[in-house]
């Protein structure tokens, strides 16, 4: 038996190159701040002019944290989700994660309205969306938990999820159809996603909640491993099917959930990043694609997101149709080249 | 053959197999009762819709039995835990993985995964065990290749040799020889009849190769429509069993050749 590879070098030559994304990123903007600036400011130091180190460590340092945790937590559960439904195409938002969390917002933001002036200034402070999009996404994952332990086909499952995503598109648009300009674009707003303007706070609660969600997906990586098998055969093998496809639930709800309540939906790294790290790790175990989808996701994402800043430039384009039109292009690129998606 | 002193894996008594839906029955064969014992290679056969893989499921634990009873070293399956039976049996199953993008390496490995800590880590028994696996199927030389790449042959072989990795005094395979050309059907049996006197093993496989079944088993479970029967192959030709396995509209068994020829 041959040992298997460790790709130890390519782990390396991943972290350095999320490092290297990580001081690109925050150095490209509005302003232009030389790589040398923000490592003496990231270690401590005085940056030579002080509106610099505002802008560094108040400003784009958060939106880069956000971009490594967001893009390796979509990345991670779009893995989870294809291997639990062994389908290439599923994404981390299969179950209707997004378009609770859209329904959550829908709700809030069109629905403020209703309570005139003052009250609706208080419902949409940064926190209220973030709780109203939590909570949306809650309660489609709750009813999507409650439907996994009536049925045995876990194929059913990804039609629930998009028969809710079909139920939540039509409230919104109902919804819209009776809003006003204002908040049709405040809503649209918030579907482009956003990276920035997030407080340290809130970038705490959203590593809190990754954190746990790569802690707890590497532990299944045995588990995922023997699904790949397909269900009947992971059953042979002692496995828990249960268990297991609660767990994945829970686990992809973590993050994806977290991540769109934070920042918004944001399409396309889930599904595309696991298919390109399968191109470099040639392999099928988790104990090794988790890690390494988690840091490619983080890479494309700031990369997206140093595309969308348009350096030079006063404008910031909506990240979720960077991550578009960056991720489609590389899904049709493999298609082309592979003939097909394995997973 | 098995000898006497050979202990039983499989104890099956007045089963009755099936579906039951709410209050409804839906038996679709009864009546069937053997025991098996290590070393012996048991072939079942049957027309296509007669019960050959819900008997299958019933004996992997995946079903419950209507009625009777399915003992498993004597225990019945409710008192194993999930990884116990998973120690006890292996099932070689029709459908294909659902993942083509394992090594065949990686593949054979995940049968040690009953045994595996919770990272799945091979222990030195474990690489001892998957390489043996490896060895007796013939599938070294595949161990670097994608599932994708190999043939339906080949494919078969790192199937049975997941199994065999899996370390189980019973191994249950569900029709191991479709999709495959004659050589590659004599091959897997043949493979199955060496792993049960080499490796001790009881294999109980359902196929569609009646001659060769009867060739190379040491046992054979005939589900025709007059019942299910038991017994060496040589003494259910004389008894007339594969008669009753089709319709005579078409074909006829011969008994001196042991084989079915098409009638004229």
């Amino acid at each position: 038996m041959e040992r298997l590879k460790t790709y130890r070098v390519s782990f390396l030559f991943l972290i350095l190159l999320l490092f290297a994304a990580l001081l690109i990123n925050i150095s490209f903007g509005s302003v232009a701040i030389p790589i040398d600036e923000i490592v003496t400011t990231l270690i401590g130091g005085e940056a030579s002019k002080s509106s610099w180190h505002f802008i560094i460590l108040d400003y784009r340092l958060p939106k880069a944290v956000v971009a490594v945790l967001a893009g390796g937590g979509l990345a991670v559960s779009g893995l989870l989700m294809q291997t639990l439904f062994r389908n290439p195409l599923a994404g981390p938002f299969v179950l209707g994660i997004s378009s609770g969390a859209s329904l959550g917002v829908a709700l809030l933001i069109l629905g403020a309205g209703a309570f005139g002036g003052y009250v609706s200034g208080l419902l949409l402070s940064q926190w209220s969306l973030v709780l109203a999009a939590a909570m949306g996404s809650f309660l489609v994952l709750l009813t999507v938990l409650v439907v996994t332990f009536r049925i045995k086909d876990t194929m059913a499952i990804l039609i629930i999820g998009l028969m809710f995503g079909s139920i939540t598109a039509a409230v919104v648009a109902v919804l819209s159809y009776f809003s006003n300009a204002e908040q049709l674009q405040q809503y649209i707003f918030w579907s482009f996603g956003s990276l920035g303007n997030q407080s340290w706070q809130g970038v705490a609660m959203l590593s809190l909640f990754c954190g746990g969600g790569f802690l707890l997906s590497f532990l299944r990586s045995k588990s995922l491993n023997a699904l790949l098998l397909g269900e009947n055969y992971a059953k042979s093998m002692g496995l828990h099917l249960k268990r297991t496809t609660f767990w994945i639930i829970i686990i992809t709800s973590i993050l994806a959930g977290s991540i769109t309540a934070f920042v918004g939906p944001i399409a396309f790294v889930g599904l595309a990043v696991p298919h390109l790290t399968r191109q470099w790790f040639t392999t099928s175990n988790h104990f090794t694609l988790i890690p390494a989808v988690m840091l490619c996701g983080s890479i494309l994402m700031l990369i997206c997101d140093t595309i969308a800043q348009l350096p030079f430039s006063e404008y910031t384009l909506p990240i979720n149709a960077i991550t578009s039109l960056v991720g489609a292009p590389v899904v049709i690129w493999l298609l082309v080249r592979k003939r097909k998606l394995l997973f | 053959m098995a000898s006497e002193e050979q202990h039983t894996i499989l104890d099956v008594h007045a089963l009755a197999i099936g579906y039951a839906l709410k209050k409804d029955k839906n038996v679709i064969a009864e009546g069937i009762s053997f025991s098996l014992k290590q070393g012996t290679l048991v072939g079942l056969v049957g027309a296509n819709g007669i019960g050959k893989s819900t008997l299958l499921r019933t004996l992997s634990g995946m079903q419950p039995p209507l009625e009777g009873s399915v003992l498993l070293q004597g225990e019945p399956f409710k008192s194993y835990s999930v990884l116990g039976l998973a120690a006890q049996l292996s099932v070689v199953l029709t459908e294909t993985p659902a993942s083509k993008n394992l090594t065949v390496q990686e593949l054979i490995s995940l049968g040690r995964q009953p045994y595996t800590n919770w990272m799945g880590r091979l222990s030195e028994i474990d690489i001892k065990v998957v390489n043996e696996a490896m060895e007796v199927t013939d599938t070294n030389s595949l161990s670097r290749r994608k599932c994708f790449e190999l043939s339906d042959g080949q494919l078969q072989r790192v199937y049975i040799a997941r199994a065999l990795a899996q370390d189980t005094p019973l191994i249950l395979l569900d029709e191991p020889t479709t999709h495959l050309d004659l050589y590659h059907r004599a091959y897997v049996l043949q493979l199955l009849k060496r792993l049960a006197t080499e490796k001790n093993k009881c294999i109980l496989f359902s196929t569609h190769e009646i001659d060769l079944a009867i060739q190379l088993s040491d046992l054979m479970v005939v589900m025709s429509s007059d019942g299910t029967f038991v017994d060496q192959p040589c003494n259910l030709i004389t008894a007339g069993r594969f008669d009753a396995l089709f319709p005579k509209d078409v074909i006829r068994f011969d008994p001196k050749t042991g084989r079915f020829g098409s009638i004229k």
